[in-house]
């Protein structure tokens, strides 16, 4: 089980998070001004990758927030300096 | 029976107490400080069971968690059964009862043994080639009889009787394995003050001084310098020493699993004290001390009983005082069997030859056994063994040929070196490093915050074991925080360092297509399976273990895989660095499921959410239904009711009267703040801005890629507080959407978002006298149909209690909702009935909801949506504020795969002929029933029910370009006949909605 620092609470065990995905990814404020594939690529692409990953998690059993932290998806290391 | 071979003197054991035990029905005797594999050799028994595939008879081999072919089954009766326990690492107690598996009818007379006879035609995965003809004979013939040979041991047929614990722990360093080394590291942490947890597998701690006896250390015997350690650690105050442990997984961020054993090794366990405790710690730095396991060495025949490791060999007379044979053929390539042999013959054994694959073995251990007159053979092999049941000869022969010499013997032992346990480093994702010194892995870089000690990380002495933990649990104290003193170094005297080794197949001059050189015992795979998995084309070591099975299971590598990779190495013509490792799995060991069941079973296991009204409901003698994990009323049969007459008589009272439900379970969130309707506006398809405070509106939810989500009515208490309800389902995935929209896309907003769920009791009132029921006990508002229209909200008191009442329907009739603080719901439910009563009022269930909002048309997101459903092809079109620039999932549906799609699945109605059908839901239309499959599938029903209102079955169904095809008739398949149906609007009674006003 990953121990998740929350940047509000602390460091946590996972079982209190919501995984949210990839971070970064930041809906168009106006999404009329988008063509389709680029919405296409906000709706179904991700990067998936393996290794060095920037990611989403809300502290849901505990402060309910969203944050992003960076973690390399092989060995579930987290870059506990980054979290933000 | 006698304990035979028994020693008279030496060893961990008590001879003042015997213990009675059974094995395969006959009695045996043994003593406290025996394992059930020492205690069994004690009385003469190696041959312990049948090996997986071709049934070999096979005997104890190893004296550890390594052991491949001592698998057994233990209990006293079913609920205690636990299958493939290994017998090495069984602690016996008084009256314990253990069978051997994979036999019929018995060990000594195996039906299944009549596999081994064949073996020549069922090499590695033989299955992949074979039963393949004819087609119909693999479900009916062959798969029915692999089934019923495949597997170990047997499940017990009956629940567990025992009960099992968890626990978290946090500490500043864990060590695993209290040997040498891990005892060492945790005195080394524990005097710089870190809080240290220290576990073994084995009853006690000690690990491979347990069976030390030659040695001294600080001038002091084994025995007591192992009790001093072990004092002065429970002294330390902040170690936690947990025997019968196994440290079976390493999880990330060093969380550990450990598997405690609490009861196992006692006679009759109290089945209230759990069996079991799965510890999970979280530790700051990890030392892992797991020692080194022997290699077997890969000859001929090399697998029958009495053929052993030799450091087992030599563990069983040391430290349990037992003689494991009386004429030993030793085979080596490694100085720890001269070791063995020592032991054995200052025990009385008889040391037929040993044969070392070294041409010129040396060193001390080697010296001290020419001296002692043992008739050692350098350069030589062995080349087969002999007997049935047990081994009765050995052949032995020049390594580089010549004629073999037959030496009688009852005692096979070797030695291929050791293979450090990196099992638990490995899980870590730490990377191993392969040392040609000592021809094996060993940890390297780590990944996680860990450090192997002493025989886990390739030390091959006492001295350096010692050397080695002290060194890591003071550096896992320090990178903890905290400091060690300086520690004097041990003396250890008569403790050589052991070394030598061989990886792969032994040389034995035989055609190696005839004979069988064991690997994987317990997978039952040669060195000539290894080969056929190369020569077919096999490179990759994750290949070969997967078409040869080699070290899958519970091995996990720990005896074979060295030796496959030297094969691989060998025939290959690479290095073994170059071909890799497999990778190490958890558990180390098995672990029973009840360890990670724990408290979580009957009633702890998905625990129930009840409704305020949930307790009135069961008085009435309501049948209930999962609905996520809350239980709700389905319907409320009357004496000797089935549910369909329940049911129609639920439907007719609310269309005639009034009926009363409890509708508590809706998801309920509180949307308050200045930006509130705004932020509504952006999530829900709806308008919301013009919504007036008092009034409701249906709101429906879609994903950001245009399908329908959740669906719920909306009520506005002000202007910056709404009141929203979810499915019942839906409620914490609704939240967390809006939550991450509100936190991560719309920050600006000025919102709050608060669970309400299971603060309010609902108590749906619906049919035309739901009024005339309500109004008595309303207080502080008109609820006249004037003051308080369809989709209208007013707070007030209902039955003195405050109250937001709703007035809403998803029945079609004049309805109300009363939503009340839940501690009083069921007062609230009492007295709405009570006062219901004049009006003949009818408690009614999910079915009937379910039932009356079909007839009108109502869908239910998850039944008639399915995640690719758009509010169009629901029929919720109009719901969709046309003039808001954006909302979630608008940009999705404007794309232009929508906008030029035809022949979407649309929302209709089906009318099946004749009209007392119901269909079922899922089945598929099509428009011809005779055409022979493939055929079309046009649509499927989402939901169907016999309508008491119409006197005949509806359903609705989402059907392509339905729509348009109102009154066409189609088929619809059931799993025996076909029914024709006829499309019709999804709304099948009053479509004006005359009697929402009653």
């Amino acid at each position: 089980m990953l121990l998740i620092p929350c940047p509000h609470c602390g460091e946590r065990p996972e079982i209190e998070f919501a995984y949210g995905g990839e971070a970064h990814r930041v809906r168009a404020a106006d999404p009329r001004a988008v063509d389709d594939a680029s919405w296409t690529d906000y709706l179904y692409i991700r990067r998936n990758a393996r290794g060095e990953f920037e990611e989403r998690w809300r502290h849901a059993h505990g402060c309910g927030r969203f944050f992003n932290l960076r973690r390399n998806t092989y060995t579930d290391m987290i870059d506990r300096g980054a979290a933000r | 029976m006698s304990q035979s071979f028994r020693l008279a003197e030496g060893g961990r054991i008590d001879r003042s107490r015997t213990l009675a035990f059974r094995f395969d029905g006959r009695a045996y005797a043994g003593h406290p400080g025996d394992t059930l594999a020492s205690a069994l050799l004690a009385n003469g028994v190696h041959l312990v069971g049948r090996s997986f595939k071709y049934h070999r008879p096979r005997g104890i081999l190893t004296a550890g968690a390594e052991e491949p072919n001592a698998l057994v089954g233990v209990g006293r009766d079913e609920g205690h059964y636990t299958p493939n326990l290994r017998a090495t690492q069984v602690v016996l107690h008084d009256g314990l009862v253990a069978e051997s598996q994979n036999r019929f009818p018995s060990l000594e007379r195996d039906v299944g043994g009549l596999t081994d006879l064949f073996w020549k035609f069922i090499p590695a995965g033989f299955y992949y080639k074979t039963f393949m003809w004819p087609k119909t004979a693999w479900t009916r013939v062959f798969e029915p009889r692999i089934r019923a040979m495949a597997g170990l041991g047997r499940a017990p047929e009956i629940a567990d009787a025992a009960c099992y614990a968890q626990r978290y722990a946090h500490c500043d360093v864990l060590v695993v394995g209290a040997g040498p080394a891990g005892i060492e590291a945790a005195l080394a942490a524990a005097s710089s003050g870190a809080r240290v947890i220290l576990c073994d597998e084995q009853a006690e701690p000690g690990g491979a001084l347990l069976a030390e006896t030659d040695a001294t250390l600080d001038g002091a015997d084994v025995a007591s310098f192992l009790a001093t350690r072990l004092s002065w650690l429970q002294a330390a105050g902040q170690v936690t020493i947990l025997p019968r442990t196994i440290a079976f997984g390493y999880f990330p961020h060093n969380m550990i699993g450990l598997a405690q054993d609490l009861t196992d090794h006692l006679g009759e366990p109290d089945d209230t004290q759990p069996r079991g405790r799965l510890w999970q710690v979280r530790a700051r730095e990890v030392v892992i001390a797991t020692g080194a396991i022997e290699r077997p060495l890969a000859f001929p025949d090399n697998d029958r009983p009495g053929i052993m490791l030799a450091d087992a060999a030599r563990t069983y007379v040391t430290r349990y005082g037992v003689l494991p044979g009386r004429n030993a053929v030793v085979f080596t390539a490694h100085d720890s069997a001269y070791a063995a042999a020592l032991a054995l013959h200052r025990a009385g054994a008889r040391i037929a030859a040993i044969a070392d694959l070294r041409p010129d073995p040396s060193g001390e251990l080697v010296e001290a056994a020419r001296a002692a007159g043992l008739p050692i053979r350098p350069g030589c092999t062995l080349t087969g063994t002999e007997g049935r049941l047990r081994v009765t000869a050995a052949t032995i022969a020049r390594r580089d040929g010549g004629a073999g010499e037959r030496l009688s013997c009852d005692l096979v032992l070797m030695s291929g070196g050791f293979t450090p346990s990196v099992h638990l480093f490995s899980q870590s994702r730490g990377k191993l490093r392969f040392d040609p010194a000592l021809d094996a892995f060993i940890p390297g870089e780590p990944a996680e915050a860990c450090r192997a000690a002493g025989a886990a990380a390739g030390t091959t002495s006492l001295a350096d074991a010692l050397a080695s933990g002290r060194a890591a649990g003071e550096a896992a104290a320090t990178a903890a925080g905290f400091t060690a003193p300086p520690a004097m170094a041990i003396a250890v005297a008569n403790a050589p360092a052991a070394t030598g080794g061989f990886l792969g197949a032994t040389p034995h001059g035989r055609n190696s297509g005839a004979v069988r050189a064991f690997i994987d015992f317990q997978n039952d795979v040669t060195a000539k399976d290894i080969s056929l998995a190369l020569r077919e084309g096999f490179r990759s070591v994750e290949h070969v273990k997967r078409y040869t099975t080699n070290g899958m299971a519970t091995d996990q590598g720990k005896l074979s895989n060295m030796n496959a990779l030297g094969i691989m190495s060998a025939e290959l013509g690479r290095p073994i660095p170059e071909i890799g490792t497999t990778t190490f799995r958890m558990p180390y060991t098995p672990v029973p499921f009840g360890y990670f069941a724990g408290y979580a079973r009957g009633a702890l296991f998905e625990p129930e959410r009840h409704t305020p009204i949930h307790d009135w409901a069961e008085e009435q003698g309501a049948m209930f239904e999962d609905v996520g994990t809350w239980k709700r009323a389905r319907y409320f049969p009357r004496e000797g009711e089935t549910m369909h007459r329940a049911v129609a008589r639920e439907c007719r009272a609310v269309r005639a009267s009034v009926g009363i439900f409890d509708a508590s379970t809706l998801g309920k969130i509180e949307i308050v703040g200045p930006d509130a309707a705004e932020f509504l506006n952006r999530m829900y398809v709806n308008a919301w801005t013009k919504l007036k405070p008092g009034r409701l509106r249906y709101g429906v939810l879609l994903r950001e890629d245009g399908f329908v989500i959740d669906d719920g009515v909306i009520g506005r208490l002000s202007d910056t507080r709404f009141h929203v309800t979810t499915t019942t389902g839906g409620a914490p995935r609704v939240l967390a959407m809006m939550e991450d929209y509100l936190q991560t896309e719309f920050p600006e907003l000025d919102v709050w978002l608060t669970s309400t769920t299971e603060q309010y009791a609902v108590i749906a009132v619906q049919g035309p006298r739901a009024r005339d029921v309500i109004a008595p006990l309303v207080e502080g508002a008109d609820i006249s149909g004037a003051a308080m229209p369809h989709m209208s909200m007013v707070e007030c008191r209902v039955a003195g209690i405050p109250a937001r009442l709703f007035r809403v329907s998803f029945t079609g009739e004049l309805g109300f909702e009363i939503n009340v603080p839940a501690d009083y719901g069921r007062a609230v439910w009492e007295a709405v009935f009570d006062a219901g009563r004049r009006h003949d009022v009818t408690a009614y269930g999910t079915e009937t909801m379910h039932v009356l909002r079909a007839e009108k048309g109502y869908i239910i997101v998850g039944q008639e949506t399915d995640g690719t459903a758009t509010p169009d092809d629901v029929g919720l079109a109009w719901a969709i504020g046309k003039a808001k620039p954006d909302f979630v999932g608008k940009r999705a549906l404007d794309r232009a795969a929508f906008a030029g799609q035809t022949g979407r699945k649309q929302l209709v109605g089906l009318f099946t002929e004749p009209g007392d059908v119901v269909l079922e839901e899922g089945a598929h239309l099509v428009t011809d029933p005779d055409r022979p499959p493939p055929a079309e599938i046009l649509g499927h029903v989402t939901s169907a029910y016999w309508s008491e209102t119409l006197g005949r079955s509806i359903a609705l169904a989402l059907v392509r370009g339905g729509r348009d095809r109102i009154g066409e008739t189609f088929h619809v398949k059931l799993s025996d006949r076909a029914i024709p149906v006829r499309l019709t609007d999804p709304v099948f009674y009053d479509r004006e909605g005359a009697r929402l006003d009653g």
